[in-house]
């Protein structure tokens, strides 16, 4: 009697953090959390729906991988997503929020296709798409570096100004897409045809998630082993240390959010020249803001970053199908995706602490 | 008034696999000064946390007053009235004293500061502090800080007071106020429970003294009936060597000359004024003074990190055997000139070391610029990493645990070790045996002695006068960012150096003739 009151007992129990626990236990604690999500999510569906929640998840799968069309379809988005999440992730990993990356990518996209309509007819496509390349790069450089620099001069707030920055992107492209419209003013985007990137062995986004791919192996070389990557983490950490080292903290935040903004550029030159062929304000869809959540989900790992981002772009096109297949609102989807995220996120804090059960003599010991 | 207050039994404490605390057991009196003695990492601050709240204990049971006590937060302790004024200040800099006392207090009536503030008036009567309420934080020295905290738990009628080393910041005059005021509280019945490293400070303040040894509790003496040498015995388990080596100087040289150094800080107050002197090769520099004299500025200027108004530095390059400034330069060109410097600041995790990066990483900091290309080169840095956990018994996990997770002194001996593997031809380390126990204090002097024989330009700024007596060649002390005087330190006596402390260095200018 007594041994179960103390068990029921809450003052029994506190929270503990745990050491370093093995990574296959760590990785458990995921799985694990994972399969409550699907039950949770299982649970609700029924009181919902009254659907058979096994035969909805099968339909989040048949959404995502029934044809070879929806397979390429999530990979490219895997791959985009993820080439905006290792944009952001050197500067997040420098503590200096961006929050800028969906204006950055949109201007990349926007000098993509500036080049393609100001220079299309008079250069060939050899030449062409390495000036695209180049003028998107610089155009999201700039993107980024602005706010950089205002904050190491007069030491502004970069959310708010990199926030800001995106409207001015939105605006920037919105009134562009409207004069490029054919015919103008109509709304209706022009589509790009010169410059466009080819279909490689048949598959039309092979490039861009080779492309996407070899980013991710540099960035996690760039953050894990080379000076300039072991800069930004210091600066990170700690900018006194950083100054007492001698580190030049401005040049590095400047010299990040360049590489920040030129990754975010590429990302919107294979958007526009690879992916949708045509420019909206739309057009970077909202992967400035969830490429931040797929940073930190990895914590800064570039290699655990292609798991993270294919997980969120499979839970969007596995919820959408539901919505279609049941004739569901959108907003059931929006549910079981934040069901299964609000538990991925939530198992890390059984992977840094423990409830540990006081042991007392009145307690266990009798 | 003599019955227990609080009572400990058999309590433990574990971080992942390291043990903080093992069965500890130990009680307090009302009316009576309770020492904690131990090394550093032997879980004493881990201990008081558990009473005050911030940790909870894995095993073992508190009793306060005789009833077993659950604290599962610091508003639990307040409950049983136990109060713990921390090592490092949980202040809001902008209030004001009576701001950051009040905060907080829930009451029931509506909030009035008036009253509010009388009834600290009425406290600072009963124990003869001396504090302004009105006063802002961020303009009171560290002393009144530590009263300002102390007034905190009086105020929310703590009548248990746990106290983390208190003395660590105070000058010797302060800390002899502070004691007058803790037998005056011992006096008024309060159970008072005191950390210290200070053998004497212990000897002159507690009734009793329990000792801890690596987590776990060793025993308790009365006070009266021990010595410095039975504690010591006690603490560190084998009998340590009190005496610090000191070699006489041999081929000093100039190595740096200061001259006429002023500094402003950000709000155009002088904070160092006029500073001249020589650091010599083959010697240790003393610098003492009482916190926050100008000490740190002086240290950052010399390395480069603070700005300069008027003044020079001068640097004797021994490899070249040119004569260069130092005013200007940044910290990084100041090592680019081949200038080596190496500095320990006061500040070991904020500036020196990166917590959440491992022990090779840390080794680093100073030195992955090194190496062509733009890779780093972490081969070198293991090897450091394993030479200084070895030399100098490094307790850690393994090379790649944060060095966050380290305690106290094993941070420091990871700091000092990398700066002194740097090969330094001026070596300056600020309080490096701040907050370490005996073993480790020592393990540092025969660092800083070693590098004195090697040539070394040593500048040492220390707060244990009898251990700057000791150690230095010439001991220079500063006051209110003037230099009062330098002495040498093998006939002048703490008397001498206390009153200059004190001095507002008016007088300065005969004492450097008389060096």
């Amino acid at each position: 009697m007594n041994n179960i009151k103390s068990i029921l007992n809450l003052s029994n129990y506190h929270i503990a953090k745990r050491d370093v626990i093995p990574w296959w236990q760590s990785y458990l604690i995921r799985v694990i959390a994972i399969l409550v999500a699907l039950v949770v999510c299982g649970v609700i569906t029924i009181a919902l729906t009254d659907l058979n929640p096994i035969e909805v998840y099968v339909t989040m799968f048949e959404g995502a991988f029934m044809t070879p069309r929806r397979v390429w379809f999530v990979l490219q988005n895997t791959a985009m997503l993820l080439c905006v999440a290792l944009a952001v992730t050197p500067a997040f990993k420098m503590k200096f929020w961006n929050i800028g990356a969906e204006g950055q990518v949109l201007m990349g996209g926007f000098a993509t296709a500036f080049c393609v309509i100001v220079f299309g007819e008079k250069l060939p496509t050899s030449v062409l798409i390495p000036v695209m390349v180049l003028t998107s790069i610089i155009a999201g450089a700039i993107w980024g570096l602005i706010p950089a620099i205002f904050k190491s001069i007069w030491n502004s707030n970069e959310t708010l100004f990199t926030l800001m920055m995106n409207y001015i992107a939105t605006q920037i492209v919105a009134y562009y897409s409207l004069e490029w419209s054919v015919p103008k003013g109509s709304g209706t985007p022009r589509i790009l045809e010169k410059g466009m990137l080819p279909s490689l062995m048949g598959n039309d986004y092979l490039i861009n998630i080779l492309v996407v791919l070899a980013i991710t192996i540099f960035m996690y070389i760039y953050l894990k082993y080379s000076k300039q990557g072991y800069e930004i983490s210091v600066v990170g950490e700690s900018e006194n240390t950083a100054r007492y080292i001698g580190v030049n903290v401005k040049k590095v935040i400047n010299r990040t959010m360049i590489l920040s903004g030129a990754i975010c550029g590429i990302a919107g030159f294979l958007l526009v020249a690879g992916t949708d062929h045509s420019i909206k304000s739309d057009t970077a869809g909202g992967r400035g803001f969830t490429a931040i959540m797929v940073s930190w989900l990895a914590k800064f790992n570039p290699i655990i970053m292609i798991l993270t981002s294919f997980l969120i772009v499979f839970l969007d096109r596995g919820a959408s199908q539901i919505s279609e297949r049941f004739r569901l609102n959108d907003s059931f989807s929006d549910i079981i995706t934040g069901i299964i995220i609000f538990f991925i996120i939530g198992c890390e804090f059984f992977i840094n602490y423990t409830i540990k059960r006081v042991k007392t003599e009145g307690g266990e010991n009798k | 008034m003599s019955s227990t207050a609080i009572e400990l039994k058999n309590i433990s404490k574990y971080f992942g696999s390291v043990v903080a605390n093992k069965n500890v057991s130990l009680s307090v009196k009302r009316g009576e000064v309770l020492a904690i003695l131990g090394e550093n990492g032997s879980g004493k601050t881990t201990l008081m946390n558990m009473i005050s709240g911030i940790y909870f204990p894995d095993e073992g049971e508190i009793f306060i007053d005789g009833e077993k006590a659950t604290i599962h937060s610091p508003k639990d302790a307040f409950g049983y009235k136990i109060g713990m004024i921390h090592q490092h200040f949980k202040l809001i800099d902008v209030f004001s004293a009576a701001q950051n006392i009040v905060l907080g207090i829930e009451d029931k009536k509506r909030f009035n500061m008036k009253e509010y503030i009388s009834r600290i008036e009425e406290i600072d009567k009963q124990y003869g502090f001396e504090i302004d309420p009105k006063k802002k934080i961020y303009e009171m020295s560290v002393s009144e800080k530590q009263t300002v905290e102390i007034i905190k738990v009086l105020f929310r009628g703590a009548d248990i007071l746990i106290l983390d080393e208190p003395t660590a910041v105070l000058t010797p005059q302060e800390t002899k106020k502070l004691f007058r005021i803790l037998k005056k509280m011992r006096d008024d019945g309060k159970a008072i429970i005191i950390i210290t490293h200070k053998l004497h400070e212990v000897l002159e303040i507690s009734n009793r003294v329990s000792v801890l040894r690596k987590g776990e509790y060793v025993g308790t003496v009365e006070t009266a009936n021990t010595t410095e040498t039975e504690l010591t015995e006690l603490m560190v388990g084998k009998k340590v060597e009190l005496n610090i080596e000191r070699k006489e100087p041999e081929n000093t040289a100039r190595r740096l000359e200061v001259k006429n150094l002023t500094c402003m800080d950000r709000e155009g107050n002088k904070v160092l004024d006029s500073v001249s002197f020589t650091a010599c090769s083959g010697e240790i520099l003393g610098i003492a003074g009482i916190a926050g004299s100008g000490q740190r500025e002086l240290l950052e200027a010399i390395s480069g990190l603070q700005q300069i108004s008027v003044g020079e530095i001068i640097y004797d390059n021994p490899k070249t055997g040119e004569t260069e400034s130092l005013v200007g330069k940044t910290p990084l060109q100041i090592r680019e000139m081949g200038v080596r410097l190496s500095f320990v600041p006061e500040d070991r995790l904020g500036m020196g070391l990166v917590g959440n990066m491992d022990i090779v990483d840390n080794m680093m900091l100073r030195s992955y610029r090194r190496g062509k290309g733009a890779f780093l080169e972490r081969k070198g840095p293991r090897e450091l990493a394993d030479k200084i956990i070895k030399n100098l018994r490094v307790v850690t996990p393994g090379l790649s645990t944060p060095v966050r997770r380290l305690s106290g002194g094993n941070v420091q001996k990871v700091l000092v070790g990398r700066e002194i593997a740097a090969s330094p031809t001026v070596l300056m380390a600020a309080y490096p045996v701040r907050g370490l126990d005996i073993n480790s204090s020592y393990t540092i002097y025969d660092l800083l002695n070693e590098q004195k024989k090697k040539g070394v330009a040593v500048i040492f700024v220390g707060e244990d006068l009898d251990v700057l007596l000791e150690l230095c060649d010439r001991i220079l002390v500063i006051g209110g960012g003037k230099i009062t005087g330098i002495v040498d330190a093998r006939d002048t006596t703490k008397e001498e150096i206390g009153l200059l402390m004190t001095k507002s260095g008016d007088d300065k200018k005969e004492e450097n003739e008389d060096e």
